[in-house]
Protein backbone atom coordinates (compact mmCIF):
# COMPACT_ATOMS: atom_id res chain seq x y z
CA UNK A 1 0.00 0.00 0.00
CA UNK A 2 2.70 2.52 0.60
CA UNK A 3 4.72 1.89 -2.40
CA UNK A 4 1.39 2.53 -3.95
CA UNK A 5 1.14 5.61 -2.24
CA UNK A 6 4.53 6.94 -3.31
CA UNK A 7 3.64 6.13 -6.67
CA UNK A 8 0.81 8.23 -6.82
CA UNK A 9 2.37 11.43 -5.31
CA UNK A 10 4.95 11.00 -7.42
CA UNK A 11 2.90 11.15 -10.51
CA UNK A 12 0.47 14.13 -9.39
CA UNK A 13 4.11 15.72 -8.24
CA UNK A 14 5.32 15.18 -12.30
CA UNK A 15 1.68 16.44 -13.74
CA UNK A 16 2.54 19.53 -11.76
CA UNK A 17 5.54 20.01 -13.06
CA UNK A 18 5.08 19.16 -17.15
CA UNK A 19 2.16 22.02 -17.08
CA UNK A 20 4.28 24.32 -15.40
CA UNK A 21 7.00 23.70 -18.01
CA UNK A 22 3.58 24.37 -20.20
CA UNK A 23 2.70 27.30 -18.81
CA UNK A 24 5.70 28.95 -17.77
CA UNK A 25 6.05 30.82 -20.70
CA UNK A 26 2.74 32.24 -21.11
CA UNK A 27 2.64 33.22 -17.36
CA UNK A 28 6.33 34.69 -17.88
CA UNK A 29 5.12 36.95 -20.32
CA UNK A 30 2.44 38.15 -18.98
CA UNK A 31 4.38 39.34 -15.71
CA UNK A 32 6.75 41.15 -17.84
CA UNK A 33 4.90 43.11 -19.75
CA UNK A 34 3.86 44.85 -16.69
CA UNK A 35 7.94 44.98 -15.66
CA UNK A 36 9.99 48.02 -15.66
CA UNK A 37 13.14 46.13 -17.15
CA UNK A 38 14.33 46.43 -20.73
CA UNK A 39 15.81 43.14 -19.99
CA UNK A 40 14.14 41.43 -17.49
CA UNK A 41 15.28 38.96 -15.11
CA UNK A 42 15.10 38.43 -11.16
CA UNK A 43 14.64 40.20 -8.85
CA UNK A 44 11.78 41.97 -10.85
CA UNK A 45 11.60 45.43 -11.69
CA UNK A 46 8.69 47.98 -10.58
CA UNK A 47 5.09 47.52 -12.19
CA UNK A 48 4.75 49.54 -15.31
CA UNK A 49 2.42 50.38 -18.03
CA UNK A 50 5.06 51.60 -20.39
CA UNK A 51 5.42 48.80 -23.04
CA UNK A 52 1.21 48.82 -23.52
CA UNK A 53 1.81 52.65 -23.83
CA UNK A 54 4.45 51.68 -26.34
CA UNK A 55 2.38 49.81 -28.45
CA UNK A 56 -0.73 51.60 -28.64
CA UNK A 57 0.75 54.73 -29.60
CA UNK A 58 2.67 52.79 -32.68
CA UNK A 59 0.05 53.05 -35.66
CA UNK A 60 1.91 50.09 -36.99
CA UNK A 61 0.16 47.80 -34.37
CA UNK A 62 -3.24 49.53 -34.52
CA UNK A 63 -3.19 48.76 -38.47
CA UNK A 64 -1.98 45.08 -37.92
CA UNK A 65 -4.63 44.64 -35.30
CA UNK A 66 -7.23 45.86 -37.44
CA UNK A 67 -6.09 43.21 -40.44
CA UNK A 68 -5.74 40.99 -37.83
CA UNK A 69 -9.15 41.05 -36.81
CA UNK A 70 -10.71 41.40 -40.58
CA UNK A 71 -8.83 38.51 -41.67
CA UNK A 72 -9.87 35.94 -38.88
CA UNK A 73 -13.55 37.44 -38.88
CA UNK A 74 -13.77 36.43 -42.64
CA UNK A 75 -11.48 33.07 -42.42
CA UNK A 76 -13.83 32.33 -39.42
CA UNK A 77 -16.93 32.89 -41.48
CA UNK A 78 -15.70 30.81 -44.77
CA UNK A 79 -14.19 27.87 -42.81
CA UNK A 80 -16.96 27.30 -40.66
CA UNK A 81 -19.07 27.08 -43.79
CA UNK A 82 -16.99 25.37 -45.26
CA UNK A 83 -16.32 22.83 -42.60
CA UNK A 84 -20.04 22.48 -42.33
CA UNK A 85 -20.62 21.52 -45.44
CA UNK A 86 -17.91 19.08 -45.53
CA UNK A 87 -19.18 17.37 -42.21
CA UNK A 88 -22.65 17.39 -43.51
CA UNK A 89 -21.55 15.92 -46.48
CA UNK A 90 -19.56 13.16 -44.61
CA UNK A 91 -22.34 12.53 -42.39
CA UNK A 92 -25.06 11.77 -44.90
CA UNK A 93 -23.59 10.44 -48.58
CA UNK A 94 -21.80 7.47 -49.03
CA UNK A 95 -20.26 8.10 -52.22
CA UNK A 96 -16.70 6.55 -54.61
CA UNK A 97 -13.91 7.85 -53.67
CA UNK A 98 -15.46 9.26 -50.26
CA UNK A 99 -11.73 8.25 -48.25
CA UNK A 100 -9.54 10.36 -50.65
CA UNK A 101 -12.23 13.19 -50.04
CA UNK A 102 -11.98 13.07 -46.65
CA UNK A 103 -8.31 13.05 -46.70
CA UNK A 104 -7.99 16.22 -48.78
CA UNK A 105 -10.62 17.77 -46.39
CA UNK A 106 -8.57 16.88 -43.23
CA UNK A 107 -4.77 16.92 -44.58
CA UNK A 108 -3.72 20.72 -44.30
CA UNK A 109 -3.20 20.51 -40.99
CA UNK A 110 0.06 17.87 -41.32
CA UNK A 111 1.89 19.94 -43.82
CA UNK A 112 4.48 22.15 -42.16
CA UNK A 113 3.27 25.80 -42.50
CA UNK A 114 6.88 27.17 -44.38
CA UNK A 115 5.86 25.00 -47.00
CA UNK A 116 2.33 26.07 -47.01
CA UNK A 117 3.34 29.43 -47.03
CA UNK A 118 5.96 28.91 -50.06
CA UNK A 119 3.88 27.09 -52.06
CA UNK A 120 0.74 29.19 -51.86
CA UNK A 121 3.44 32.60 -52.30
CA UNK A 122 4.36 30.84 -55.69
CA UNK A 123 0.69 30.36 -56.81
CA UNK A 124 -0.30 33.35 -55.46
CA UNK A 125 2.26 35.49 -56.98
CA UNK A 126 1.97 33.77 -60.15
CA UNK A 127 -1.92 34.56 -60.36
CA UNK A 128 -1.16 38.27 -59.28
CA UNK A 129 -2.79 37.85 -55.92
CA UNK A 130 0.18 37.82 -53.13
CA UNK A 131 0.37 40.75 -50.84
CA UNK A 132 -3.09 41.45 -50.47
CA UNK A 133 -5.81 40.77 -47.41
CA UNK A 134 -7.58 38.87 -49.36
CA UNK A 135 -4.19 36.20 -50.18
CA UNK A 136 -4.07 35.80 -46.41
CA UNK A 137 -7.84 34.98 -45.92
CA UNK A 138 -7.34 32.09 -48.60
CA UNK A 139 -4.40 30.19 -47.22
CA UNK A 140 -6.14 30.63 -43.61
CA UNK A 141 -9.24 28.94 -44.67
CA UNK A 142 -7.43 25.99 -46.09
CA UNK A 143 -5.88 25.80 -42.70
CA UNK A 144 -9.01 26.43 -40.62
CA UNK A 145 -11.48 24.48 -42.24
CA UNK A 146 -10.76 21.42 -41.18
CA UNK A 147 -10.84 22.10 -37.65
CA UNK A 148 -14.19 23.70 -38.39
CA UNK A 149 -15.40 20.24 -40.06
CA UNK A 150 -13.57 18.12 -36.83
CA UNK A 151 -15.67 20.12 -34.63
CA UNK A 152 -19.03 20.16 -36.90
CA UNK A 153 -18.92 16.31 -37.39
CA UNK A 154 -18.05 15.31 -33.92
CA UNK A 155 -21.49 17.00 -33.25
CA UNK A 156 -23.41 15.07 -35.77
CA UNK A 157 -22.09 12.04 -34.59
CA UNK A 158 -24.43 12.29 -31.71
CA UNK A 159 -27.25 12.61 -33.70
CA UNK A 160 -29.39 9.93 -34.65
CA UNK A 161 -29.06 9.92 -38.15
CA UNK A 162 -32.86 9.02 -38.48
CA UNK A 163 -34.30 11.93 -37.51
CA UNK A 164 -33.37 13.99 -40.59
CA UNK A 165 -35.08 10.43 -42.32
CA UNK A 166 -38.08 11.06 -40.33
CA UNK A 167 -38.30 14.68 -41.05
CA UNK A 168 -38.28 13.79 -45.04
CA UNK A 169 -40.93 11.11 -44.66
CA UNK A 170 -43.19 13.52 -42.48
CA UNK A 171 -42.98 15.96 -45.72
CA UNK A 172 -40.53 18.28 -44.79
CA UNK A 173 -38.11 19.17 -47.86
CA UNK A 174 -34.44 19.08 -47.53
CA UNK A 175 -33.86 22.49 -46.81
CA UNK A 176 -36.70 22.26 -44.24
CA UNK A 177 -35.28 19.65 -42.60
CA UNK A 178 -31.50 20.97 -42.50
CA UNK A 179 -33.05 24.32 -40.90
CA UNK A 180 -35.06 22.50 -38.69
CA UNK A 181 -33.37 19.73 -37.44
CA UNK A 182 -29.69 19.77 -38.65
CA UNK A 183 -28.92 23.30 -38.08
CA UNK A 184 -29.95 23.62 -34.57
CA UNK A 185 -28.83 20.39 -33.21
CA UNK A 186 -25.11 21.66 -34.87
CA UNK A 187 -25.64 25.12 -33.91
CA UNK A 188 -23.40 25.41 -30.40
CA UNK A 189 -20.75 23.34 -32.77
CA UNK A 190 -20.96 25.99 -35.13
CA UNK A 191 -19.87 29.03 -33.11
CA UNK A 192 -17.51 26.87 -31.20
CA UNK A 193 -16.12 25.73 -34.71
CA UNK A 194 -16.30 29.69 -35.62
CA UNK A 195 -14.46 30.80 -32.22
CA UNK A 196 -11.39 28.39 -32.83
CA UNK A 197 -10.52 28.72 -36.48
CA UNK A 198 -10.57 32.87 -35.62
CA UNK A 199 -8.40 31.63 -32.89
CA UNK A 200 -6.09 29.70 -35.40
CA UNK A 201 -6.22 32.39 -37.66
CA UNK A 202 -5.07 35.04 -35.05
CA UNK A 203 -1.99 33.53 -34.14
CA UNK A 204 -0.74 32.57 -37.37
CA UNK A 205 1.90 33.73 -38.36
CA UNK A 206 4.13 31.51 -41.20
CA UNK A 207 2.06 31.55 -43.87
CA UNK A 208 0.76 34.91 -43.00
CA UNK A 209 4.49 36.35 -43.19
CA UNK A 210 5.24 35.19 -46.66
CA UNK A 211 1.90 35.96 -48.43
CA UNK A 212 1.27 38.97 -46.86
CA UNK A 213 3.20 41.41 -47.98
CA UNK A 214 2.40 44.69 -46.56
CA UNK A 215 -0.82 44.19 -44.94
CA UNK A 216 0.50 42.82 -41.81
CA UNK A 217 -1.27 41.19 -39.11
CA UNK A 218 -0.29 40.98 -35.62
CA UNK A 219 1.94 37.80 -35.07
CA UNK A 220 3.91 38.80 -38.10
CA UNK A 221 4.58 42.06 -36.41
CA UNK A 222 5.98 40.15 -33.68
CA UNK A 223 7.61 38.15 -35.92
CA UNK A 224 9.49 41.16 -36.88
CA UNK A 225 10.07 43.01 -34.00
CA UNK A 226 11.69 39.17 -32.49
CA UNK A 227 14.14 39.45 -35.63
CA UNK A 228 15.89 42.73 -34.10
CA UNK A 229 16.54 42.63 -30.36
CA UNK A 230 14.62 41.79 -27.08
CA UNK A 231 12.04 44.00 -26.78
CA UNK A 232 9.43 43.71 -24.08
CA UNK A 233 6.78 45.11 -26.79
CA UNK A 234 6.10 41.52 -27.50
CA UNK A 235 5.26 40.47 -23.86
CA UNK A 236 2.65 43.54 -24.24
CA UNK A 237 1.21 42.58 -27.53
CA UNK A 238 1.14 38.83 -26.71
CA UNK A 239 -0.56 39.31 -23.25
CA UNK A 240 -3.34 41.19 -25.39
CA UNK A 241 -3.42 38.19 -28.39
CA UNK A 242 -3.32 35.88 -25.88
CA UNK A 243 -6.21 37.73 -23.88
CA UNK A 244 -8.41 37.67 -27.07
CA UNK A 245 -7.53 34.06 -28.24
CA UNK A 246 -7.88 32.70 -24.72
CA UNK A 247 -11.70 34.39 -24.91
CA UNK A 248 -12.40 32.64 -28.57
CA UNK A 249 -11.29 29.40 -27.28
CA UNK A 250 -12.99 29.68 -23.39
CA UNK A 251 -16.36 31.07 -25.02
CA UNK A 252 -16.33 28.31 -27.72
CA UNK A 253 -15.27 25.07 -25.12
CA UNK A 254 -18.41 26.51 -22.77
CA UNK A 255 -20.79 26.52 -26.13
CA UNK A 256 -19.76 23.24 -26.82
CA UNK A 257 -19.19 21.25 -23.59
CA UNK A 258 -22.59 22.55 -21.97
CA UNK A 259 -24.94 23.16 -25.07
CA UNK A 260 -23.84 19.59 -26.86
CA UNK A 261 -24.55 17.51 -23.33
CA UNK A 262 -27.88 18.98 -22.66
CA UNK A 263 -29.58 18.90 -25.99
CA UNK A 264 -27.81 15.72 -26.54
CA UNK A 265 -29.82 14.19 -23.66
CA UNK A 266 -32.88 16.26 -25.03
CA UNK A 267 -32.81 14.63 -28.10
CA UNK A 268 -32.31 11.36 -26.75
CA UNK A 269 -35.53 10.59 -24.53
CA UNK B 1 -18.95 20.04 -52.61
CA UNK B 2 -17.15 23.53 -51.60
CA UNK B 3 -14.77 22.07 -49.53
CA UNK B 4 -13.58 19.90 -52.76
CA UNK B 5 -13.65 22.56 -54.69
CA UNK B 6 -11.65 25.37 -52.40
CA UNK B 7 -8.70 22.59 -51.28
CA UNK B 8 -7.99 21.31 -54.72
CA UNK B 9 -7.92 24.82 -55.79
CA UNK B 10 -5.64 26.56 -52.70
CA UNK B 11 -4.40 23.09 -51.34
CA UNK B 12 -3.57 20.45 -53.79
CA UNK B 13 -2.99 22.82 -57.00
CA UNK B 14 -0.28 24.72 -54.83
CA UNK B 15 1.39 22.19 -53.31
CA UNK B 16 1.29 20.50 -57.50
CA UNK B 17 2.34 24.34 -58.33
CA UNK B 18 5.33 23.49 -55.66
CA UNK B 19 6.40 20.27 -58.02
CA UNK B 20 6.26 22.34 -61.22
CA UNK B 21 8.10 25.37 -59.85
CA UNK B 22 11.15 23.03 -58.68
CA UNK B 23 11.60 22.45 -62.49
CA UNK B 24 11.81 25.44 -63.29
CA UNK B 25 15.22 28.03 -64.02
CA UNK B 26 16.22 31.64 -62.54
CA UNK B 27 18.22 33.30 -65.04
CA UNK B 28 18.92 37.03 -64.95
CA UNK B 29 17.22 37.35 -61.62
CA UNK B 30 13.92 36.05 -63.04
CA UNK B 31 12.45 32.66 -62.80
CA UNK B 32 10.86 30.96 -66.14
CA UNK B 33 8.78 28.31 -66.84
CA UNK B 34 11.11 25.05 -68.17
CA UNK B 35 11.15 21.38 -67.24
CA UNK B 36 14.71 21.51 -66.48
CA UNK B 37 16.13 19.04 -63.52
CA UNK B 38 19.16 21.43 -62.77
CA UNK B 39 17.67 22.70 -59.32
CA UNK B 40 17.43 18.98 -58.04
CA UNK B 41 20.87 18.35 -59.44
CA UNK B 42 22.49 21.32 -58.04
CA UNK B 43 20.74 21.00 -54.37
CA UNK B 44 21.05 17.23 -54.06
CA UNK B 45 24.66 18.00 -54.50
CA UNK B 46 25.36 20.61 -52.07
CA UNK B 47 26.92 19.57 -49.13
CA UNK B 48 24.95 21.87 -46.55
CA UNK B 49 21.80 20.39 -48.21
CA UNK B 50 22.36 16.99 -46.83
CA UNK B 51 23.98 18.21 -43.61
CA UNK B 52 21.23 20.11 -42.72
CA UNK B 53 18.71 17.30 -44.03
CA UNK B 54 20.52 15.11 -41.41
CA UNK B 55 20.61 17.45 -38.87
CA UNK B 56 16.72 18.20 -39.15
CA UNK B 57 15.91 14.60 -39.19
CA UNK B 58 17.81 13.87 -36.33
CA UNK B 59 16.78 16.49 -34.25
CA UNK B 60 13.46 15.83 -35.15
CA UNK B 61 13.97 12.49 -33.72
CA UNK B 62 15.18 13.11 -30.57
CA UNK B 63 12.37 15.74 -30.08
CA UNK B 64 9.93 13.00 -31.06
CA UNK B 65 11.42 10.59 -28.39
CA UNK B 66 11.88 12.74 -25.54
CA UNK B 67 8.68 14.41 -26.10
CA UNK B 68 6.90 10.75 -25.84
CA UNK B 69 8.70 9.95 -23.25
CA UNK B 70 8.16 13.34 -20.76
CA UNK B 71 4.01 13.19 -22.11
CA UNK B 72 3.84 9.66 -21.48
CA UNK B 73 3.76 9.46 -17.41
CA UNK B 74 1.26 12.49 -17.29
CA UNK B 75 -1.12 10.99 -19.23
CA UNK B 76 -0.82 7.82 -17.91
CA UNK B 77 -1.20 9.57 -14.36
CA UNK B 78 -4.08 11.81 -15.99
CA UNK B 79 -5.72 8.82 -17.43
CA UNK B 80 -6.04 6.44 -14.76
CA UNK B 81 -4.66 8.30 -11.18
CA UNK B 82 -6.85 11.35 -11.30
CA UNK B 83 -10.49 11.98 -11.02
CA UNK B 84 -12.99 12.59 -14.06
CA UNK B 85 -13.02 16.13 -13.33
CA UNK B 86 -9.83 16.86 -13.10
CA UNK B 87 -8.96 15.25 -16.44
CA UNK B 88 -11.53 17.05 -17.83
CA UNK B 89 -9.56 20.38 -16.27
CA UNK B 90 -6.31 19.10 -17.39
CA UNK B 91 -7.74 18.83 -20.99
CA UNK B 92 -8.85 22.02 -21.32
CA UNK B 93 -5.80 23.35 -19.78
CA UNK B 94 -3.83 21.79 -22.58
CA UNK B 95 -5.70 22.67 -25.13
CA UNK B 96 -5.14 26.32 -24.37
CA UNK B 97 -1.90 26.39 -25.24
CA UNK B 98 -2.32 25.12 -29.01
CA UNK B 99 -4.58 28.72 -29.47
CA UNK B 100 -1.57 30.89 -27.69
CA UNK B 101 0.75 32.46 -29.46
CA UNK B 102 3.95 30.02 -30.01
CA UNK B 103 5.88 33.19 -31.43
CA UNK B 104 4.98 34.55 -27.97
CA UNK B 105 5.79 31.37 -26.00
CA UNK B 106 9.34 31.39 -27.70
CA UNK B 107 10.27 34.81 -26.76
CA UNK B 108 9.24 33.88 -23.39
CA UNK B 109 11.81 31.40 -23.32
CA UNK B 110 14.59 34.03 -24.74
CA UNK B 111 14.02 35.68 -21.84
CA UNK B 112 13.43 32.94 -19.09
CA UNK B 113 16.40 31.04 -20.78
CA UNK B 114 19.11 33.74 -21.53
CA UNK B 115 22.33 34.11 -19.64
CA UNK B 116 21.16 36.80 -17.06
CA UNK B 117 17.37 35.33 -17.44
CA UNK B 118 15.17 33.80 -14.95
CA UNK B 119 16.37 30.46 -14.37
CA UNK B 120 20.12 31.02 -14.41
CA UNK B 121 19.56 34.45 -11.93
CA UNK B 122 17.42 31.85 -9.87
CA UNK B 123 20.46 29.33 -9.94
CA UNK B 124 22.88 31.80 -9.19
CA UNK B 125 21.31 32.29 -5.64
CA UNK B 126 22.75 28.35 -5.10
CA UNK B 127 25.96 29.77 -7.08
CA UNK B 128 25.90 27.53 -9.84
CA UNK B 129 25.96 28.47 -13.56
CA UNK B 130 25.39 30.46 -15.52
CA UNK B 131 24.73 28.30 -17.74
CA UNK B 132 24.32 28.72 -21.68
CA UNK B 133 20.86 27.60 -22.36
CA UNK B 134 20.30 29.53 -25.59
CA UNK B 135 21.02 29.38 -29.14
CA UNK B 136 22.49 25.27 -29.07
CA UNK B 137 20.75 22.03 -28.98
CA UNK B 138 18.80 22.24 -25.65
CA UNK B 139 17.04 25.92 -26.72
CA UNK B 140 16.46 24.15 -30.02
CA UNK B 141 14.86 20.87 -27.84
CA UNK B 142 13.04 23.47 -25.67
CA UNK B 143 11.00 24.96 -28.26
CA UNK B 144 9.68 21.88 -29.59
CA UNK B 145 9.08 20.64 -26.48
CA UNK B 146 6.82 23.72 -26.32
CA UNK B 147 4.93 23.17 -29.75
CA UNK B 148 4.49 19.46 -28.90
CA UNK B 149 4.25 18.52 -25.56
CA UNK B 150 0.43 19.77 -24.87
CA UNK B 151 -0.55 17.99 -28.47
CA UNK B 152 0.65 14.23 -27.47
CA UNK B 153 -0.23 14.44 -23.95
CA UNK B 154 -3.98 14.94 -25.25
CA UNK B 155 -3.09 12.03 -27.76
CA UNK B 156 -2.06 9.41 -25.41
CA UNK B 157 -4.52 10.32 -23.28
CA UNK B 158 -7.21 9.74 -25.64
CA UNK B 159 -5.71 6.49 -25.98
CA UNK B 160 -4.74 5.45 -22.39
CA UNK B 161 -8.18 6.82 -21.88
CA UNK B 162 -10.36 4.43 -24.07
CA UNK B 163 -8.16 1.03 -22.68
CA UNK B 164 -10.18 -1.24 -20.91
CA UNK B 165 -10.19 -1.07 -17.09
CA UNK B 166 -10.71 -4.79 -16.93
CA UNK B 167 -7.70 -6.16 -18.72
CA UNK B 168 -5.29 -3.86 -16.68
CA UNK B 169 -7.36 -5.33 -13.20
CA UNK B 170 -7.09 -9.14 -14.75
CA UNK B 171 -2.61 -8.00 -15.08
CA UNK B 172 -3.24 -6.88 -11.32
CA UNK B 173 -4.88 -10.46 -10.14
CA UNK B 174 -2.48 -12.40 -11.77
CA UNK B 175 0.01 -10.60 -9.86
CA UNK B 176 1.47 -8.24 -12.31
CA UNK B 177 3.63 -4.85 -10.45
CA UNK B 178 2.82 -1.53 -11.89
CA UNK B 179 5.70 -1.29 -13.74
CA UNK B 180 5.12 -4.51 -15.51
CA UNK B 181 1.37 -3.57 -16.03
CA UNK B 182 2.50 -0.65 -18.00
CA UNK B 183 5.52 -1.95 -20.15
CA UNK B 184 3.19 -5.35 -20.88
CA UNK B 185 0.14 -4.50 -20.92
CA UNK B 186 -0.76 -0.39 -21.08
CA UNK B 187 1.70 0.33 -23.67
CA UNK B 188 0.71 -2.51 -26.49
CA UNK B 189 -2.93 -1.83 -25.85
CA UNK B 190 -2.32 2.28 -26.01
CA UNK B 191 0.37 1.46 -29.20
CA UNK B 192 -1.52 3.44 -31.69
CA UNK B 193 -2.11 6.72 -29.70
CA UNK B 194 1.18 6.76 -28.97
CA UNK B 195 2.81 6.07 -32.10
CA UNK B 196 -0.14 8.98 -33.65
CA UNK B 197 1.00 11.31 -30.96
CA UNK B 198 5.15 10.32 -31.80
CA UNK B 199 3.88 11.04 -35.63
CA UNK B 200 2.64 14.45 -34.86
CA UNK B 201 5.17 15.31 -32.81
CA UNK B 202 8.02 14.56 -35.44
CA UNK B 203 5.83 16.12 -38.37
CA UNK B 204 5.64 19.24 -36.21
CA UNK B 205 9.18 19.07 -34.83
CA UNK B 206 10.37 18.37 -38.55
CA UNK B 207 8.92 21.92 -40.12
CA UNK B 208 9.22 24.51 -37.64
CA UNK B 209 11.45 27.47 -38.12
CA UNK B 210 10.86 29.31 -35.33
CA UNK B 211 12.23 27.15 -32.04
CA UNK B 212 15.82 26.60 -34.33
CA UNK B 213 15.94 30.02 -35.72
CA UNK B 214 15.62 32.25 -32.04
CA UNK B 215 16.37 29.54 -29.64
CA UNK B 216 18.71 27.43 -31.29
CA UNK B 217 20.85 30.16 -32.89
CA UNK B 218 19.42 29.52 -36.74
CA UNK B 219 23.54 28.42 -37.25
CA UNK B 220 23.67 25.50 -38.68
CA UNK B 221 20.49 25.80 -40.16
CA UNK B 222 17.87 23.40 -40.25
CA UNK B 223 15.68 22.52 -43.56
CA UNK B 224 12.75 24.74 -42.86
CA UNK B 225 15.51 27.74 -42.30
CA UNK B 226 17.12 26.66 -45.49
CA UNK B 227 13.85 26.85 -47.58
CA UNK B 228 13.13 30.68 -45.70
CA UNK B 229 16.78 31.77 -46.51
CA UNK B 230 16.40 30.79 -49.94
CA UNK B 231 13.02 32.29 -50.47
CA UNK B 232 13.21 35.96 -48.53
CA UNK B 233 16.13 36.56 -49.87
CA UNK B 234 16.08 37.00 -53.76
CA UNK B 235 14.77 34.78 -57.10
CA UNK B 236 15.69 31.19 -55.83
CA UNK B 237 12.12 29.81 -55.33
CA UNK B 238 12.74 26.50 -57.38
CA UNK B 239 15.60 25.39 -54.97
CA UNK B 240 13.35 26.17 -52.22
CA UNK B 241 10.59 24.27 -53.96
CA UNK B 242 13.34 21.55 -53.84
CA UNK B 243 14.15 21.16 -50.24
CA UNK B 244 10.11 21.18 -49.66
CA UNK B 245 9.35 18.65 -51.84
CA UNK B 246 11.75 16.47 -50.16
CA UNK B 247 10.53 17.25 -46.90
CA UNK B 248 6.95 16.46 -47.78
CA UNK B 249 8.62 13.12 -49.05
CA UNK B 250 10.24 12.42 -46.19
CA UNK B 251 7.02 13.77 -43.74
CA UNK B 252 5.07 11.24 -45.86
CA UNK B 253 7.64 8.14 -45.48
CA UNK B 254 8.10 8.36 -41.94
CA UNK B 255 3.73 8.85 -41.30
CA UNK B 256 3.11 5.76 -43.88
CA UNK B 257 5.99 3.45 -42.00
CA UNK B 258 4.36 4.44 -38.65
CA UNK B 259 0.71 4.48 -39.00
CA UNK B 260 1.62 1.06 -40.72
CA UNK B 261 3.53 0.06 -37.75
CA UNK B 262 1.06 0.82 -35.62
CA UNK B 263 -2.30 -1.11 -37.06
CA UNK B 264 0.30 -4.06 -37.42
CA UNK B 265 -1.36 -6.93 -35.89
CA UNK B 266 0.86 -8.70 -33.44
CA UNK B 267 1.87 -11.98 -33.27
Amino acid sequence: MKESQSILLFIRLYIIIVFFFVFSPILASFVFSFNSDRFPSLPLGHFTLKWYEMIFDDPDVWDAFAVSIMVSITVGIISTFIGFCTAYTDFRYRFFGKNIYLALALLPPTIPLVIMGLAMLALLSRIGMSGEIHSIIVSHVVLCSPFAMAIVRMRLAQMDPQLEAAAWNLGASQWRAMSTIIFPFTFPAIISAFCLTMAVSFDEFAVAWFVSGLNKTVPVIILEILQGNVDPQINAIGTLVFIISITLVVIAQIIFMTKSTKSAHGFRI
Amino acid sequence: MPMLIWQLLFFVFPLCFLVGLSFWVVRNYRMTPDFDPVNWIKMYNKGYFWDAYFRTFVIASMSTVITSVIAFPCAYGLAFKVSANIRRWAVFLLIIPFFTSYLVRVYSWQVILGTKGVVNGFLGYFGLGPYDMLFNLFGTLVGYLTLCLPLVVVLQLISLASIDKRLIEAARNLGCGTIRTVFSVIIPLAKIGLIIGAVFCFILSFGDFVSPYYLGGSKPPTLSILIIDTTKSGQQWPRAAVVALTMIATLLAVAFTAVSAAYRRPK
